[in-house]
């Protein structure tokens, strides 16, 4: 669509499964650098395409890597992740005297993702519409498996895999203690499987099969080349849009379901005027008085709200039964880990 | 140290290749998909975007139907066609660099007109899975659409103009036994449980339970409990007002014990109970929409063509009528629940039994049916699938896209879109202006003179409007807006439609999951959508 510099980072390498949605590697680059090859191909492909790859996390980057960027577009695996690259954007906001943002230093962010047959793409202009923070709730909770229940009654056949991965794999460490569970180790597979399905047997299960058991040791997310392509599409119309102002953006948050027929949704994700990524204000969270530290630090880590990992708390002053207490948002430090 | 070496085989190369896409439509998804056979004509940006997510997955073949020699704007809208490509025959080119994507498709490119493969050789299309074709001119909209009509090949036309787009499917006739619901109606027949459950069910005793097993009761039996000692002073009536409901729970609440303090314990399974009393206790029955497939003239008239999808039909109508008593067989599927693992795989087992021996039933009416009409067979897992699905079935009977361009039935039905104006069918209105426009004067409109264009594009929309009986737009804008697309094609336009038109391509080869009935409208300018049945 003319667009010639383009910057791509991707920490990963390019596995067979990636083949049935991904049209610019082959057979022949499995185990390549997915950034490297895509670059090669698209300058090869689009002459006068200037695209450079970047074989490493977005972590490893910068304010001054992502400061020279008009517009950034993202199609990542992890909310951690996704929140990680909305709280850099943030951080470069910069604000007048007057507490106004300073519009110029606002890096759009186009983000899209997709599960089998359905799929969402949005808008964010940092500081001026909703984020990743804002909207954290729209993200389902992850399915979790009661240990109780995978140790003494297990049911379905994803207990029993859970269970050789939780408990017994620590228990025999089949290639020694130093080596863990590599759900991309096809041996590792294999034995888990094995595993499972005698733990399946002795029960009375059945339906233990090897897909299966990747599907829970990797906890896979289908994927399809339509749906991809059509978030993808999605969202390079709406980077088109920012790059040309032909016409305005969508606003600011659709979601596609391709299962029963085809359906799409746009609306308008609101703010949270609290936001703690990018409101510039502070947000006041209700505690109990007796409450301990633990108990705070607990609710951070644990509200849908806040969803922090390993938040940091800093005193600030003490006033009788008040206490203020400054919590970092700085969250490209707080969500270090992938 | 030495590694332990696990029996069981790798999985294949393909297994893995594909595992992504596996999880959603299955390995027998799969072999449908490989046996596909897709025709596209016109190999536009639009037209290779579609085959892009055709070909990735793995459809078995594809042919491209294109006369067209390469341009340079072509090549500047089209991902799949080189510098080295100018001058070549487009469908040769581009389907060079899209089999690129996958070794295992076969491709053949056609260097011919449609209108002349109609004329020749019309028989040429009755080897097609589906039909998929772009920029296709009005007359040969008609004609194509007319015979694939008459073959039974389905068929899906597509529009791509600045930030408009869409798809028709035209299709004859299209059952789907696995919808793929997103939420599966449950079947557990705690109104009228088979023998093996009712007799399980009533040898249960919660109340001499330890605490411990109290807790790991499936709901299944607590609902039923609970039901039969309302029943004592209820007359044997089954529970179906919300009043009646919450006496059920009160029920259950009394079945809950209580510390040495009288405070109820919390146990999950009871929990459970509670929350499934809205809609485990739905009376068993035969879904209307399934009482018409079985009592409808394909299924009551079989023939030696009629389809397996029939056969199974009419087998299942014979069930219904006989040993099912009015009921469909059953699902066999147990939710998950709390439960102890003994009581949940008893449970389990139970109730696939039970799904078996009626599956059974119907596959013998099968067997019957298929040696009465001397037919081909259909396989024992065929008719296990079909009555797994016996809840779900669908069937979409489609129209012929040549009625859209008939006054009639057709024609009402865009007006009544219309009257309140529907900004979404007003780009239907001009998808097929700029259809006419181009027959008229051989361009698209505003691809040399956008100003001079705009009244001759209004006078096409005017057209089709007063074939409809509708006045005239308020205002041009969208008229405006259309000529300063000058018909060119935006690839990320293209691309989202192409995805989403490569899905249904593939949910008709797949015959999983419900396709768009019929039309689907996308603006990416709004970024709306809409979808009609013409």
């Amino acid at each position: 669509m003319g667009f010639k510099k383009i910057h791509i980072i991707d920490m990963d390498t390019i596995e067979l499964s990636n083949l049935n949605r991904q049209f610019l590697f082959r057979k022949n680059d499995i185990g390549l650098s997915k950034a490297k090859c895509a670059v090669e191909f698209v300058n090869k492909r689009v002459p006068g395409c200037e695209a450079v790859a970047h074989h490493c996390s977005i972590q490893d980057m910068d304010e001054g890597f992502y400061r020279q960027f008009h517009i950034v577009v993202c199609g990542l695996d992890s909310i951690v992740a996704r929140r990680w690259l909305n709280g850099m954007l943030m951080s470069l906001l910069q604000y007048n005297d007057d507490r106004t943002l300073d519009q110029s230093s606002v890096i759009p962010l186009v983000d899209g993702g997709t599960e089998g047959f359905k799929g969402n793409a949005r808008v964010i202009l940092p500081g001026m519409s909703a984020c990743i923070e804002c909207t954290l709730d729209l993200y389902p909770p992850q399915k979790t498996f009661p240990l109780c229940t995978i140790a003494n009654t297990p049911r379905l056949p994803e207990h029993c895999v859970e269970y050789v991965k939780v408990l017994q794999w620590g228990k025999e460490n089949p290639w020694g203690s130093s080596t863990t569970l590599d759900g991309d180790d096809p041996q590792h597979v294999a034995w888990v499987y094995e595993k499972a399905q005698e733990r399946a047997m002795k029960y009375g299960i059945t339906s233990v099969t090897y897909r299966l058991t990747q599907g829970v040791l990797k906890n896979i997310i289908p994927a399809v080349a339509s749906t991809n392509a059509a978030i993808a599409a999605a969202c390079a119309t709406e980077v088109f849009k920012l790059a040309s102002s032909c016409c305005i953006n969508m606003n600011n948050y659709m979601v596609l379901n391709m299962s029963d027929g085809l359906y799409t949704y746009t609306f308008n994700a609101e703010r949270r005027q609290d936001c703690v990524a990018c409101s510039n204000s502070t947000r006041t969270m209700e505690i109990d008085c007796n409450a301990t530290l633990q108990a705070i630090y607990d609710k951070l880590c644990e509200d849908r709200g806040y969803l922090m990992k390993s938040p940091a708390l800093m005193k600030n002053q003490f006033e009788s039964c008040e206490i203020d207490i400054e919590v970092r948002t700085q969250l490209k430090d707080t969500y270090a880990e992938k | 140290m030495a590694s332990p070496s696990p029996k069981s085989p790798e999985q294949s190369e393909k297994n893995k290749q594909y595992d992504r896409q596996l999880r959603l439509w299955g390995d027998h998804g799969q072999k449908a998909l490989e046996k596909g056979h897709i025709c596209l004509i016109n190999a536009t940006a639009l037209g290779t975007e579609i085959l892009k997510s055709i070909v990735l997955p793995g459809v078995g073949a594809i042919t491209l139907v294109d006369h067209n020699i390469v341009s340079d704007e072509d090549i500047g809208c089209n991902f799949f066609l080189e510098n080295i490509s100018q001058g070549l025959n487009r469908g040769a080119e581009t389907l060079r660099l899209l089999l690129e994507l996958n070794s295992s498709v076969q491709g053949h490119a056609v260097q011919e007109p449609p209108e002349q493969i109609l004329q020749d050789n019309p028989d040429f299309f009755k080897s097609f899975s589906v039909v998929i074709a772009t920029s296709l001119g009005e007359k040969t909209t008609q004609d194509l659409a007319n015979h694939l009509w008459d073959i039974k090949v389905p068929f899906i036309l597509c529009r791509s103009v600045g930030f408009l787009g869409s798809f028709r499917i035209q299709i004859n006739e299209h059952p789907i036994i696995e919808v793929h619901p997103e939420n599966e109606q449950i079947d557990l027949r705690l109104d009228v449980p088979f023998p093996t459950l009712a007799e399980y069910l009533n040898a249960f005793n919660i109340d001499d339970l330890d605490l411990k097993d109290h807790g790991h009761v499936p709901w299944i039996v607590i609902l039923y409990k609970a039901i039969q000692k309302w029943q004592v002073t209820n007359e044997n009536k089954w529970p179906i007002s919300r009043k009646e409901k919450n006496e059920i729970k009160d029920i259950i609440r009394g079945f809950i014990r209580k510390d040495e303090n009288s405070i109820p314990i919390e146990e999950e399974n009871f929990e459970e109970a509670l929350r499934a009393v809205n809609t485990a206790l739905v009376p068993t029955f035969l879904p209307v929409n399934i009482k018409e497939l079985i009592y409808s003239s394909s299924a009551t008239n079989l023939t030696k063509d009629s389809s397996s999808f029939w056969i199974m039909c009419s087998a299942l109508r014979a069930f219904i009528e006989a040993e099912g008593k009015g009921k469909l067989p059953l699902r066999g599927v147990l939710p998950d629940m709390t439960a102890s693992t003994e009581h949940y795989v008893k449970l389990q087992s139970m109730y696939r039994t039970q799904a078996a021996i009626e599956a059974e039933i119907v596959y013998r009416k099968v067997q019957e049916i298929v040696a009465q009409l001397h037919c081909d067979s259909i396989s024992d897992a065929e008719v296990k699938l079909f009555c797994r699905h016996a809840y779900d079935l669908h069937l979409i009977r489609g129209t012929n896209i040549s009625s859209e361009y008939q006054m009639g039935t057709v024609a009402s039905y865009i007006a009544g879109y219309l009257e309140e104006p529907d900004v979404m069918m007003v780009h239907y209105i001009l998808l097929r202006a700029v259809d006419m426009f181009r027959s008229e004067h051989c361009r698209a409109p505003g691809e040399w003179e956008p100003e001079a264009d705009i009244s001759k594009l209004k006078t096409c929309v005017s057209k089709l409007l007063s074939d409809i009986s509708c006045s005239p737009f308020p205002k041009d804008d969208h008229i405006h807006e259309m000529c300063r697309y000058g018909g060119a094609e935006i690839h990320s336009v293209s691309a989202f439609l192409g995805g989403c038109i490569a899905h249904e391509a593939i949910k008709i080869v797949t015959k999983q999951y419900k396709p768009v009935n019929n039309t689907f409208i996308y603006d990416g300018a709004s970024t709306n959508s809409a979808t009609f049945t013409f």
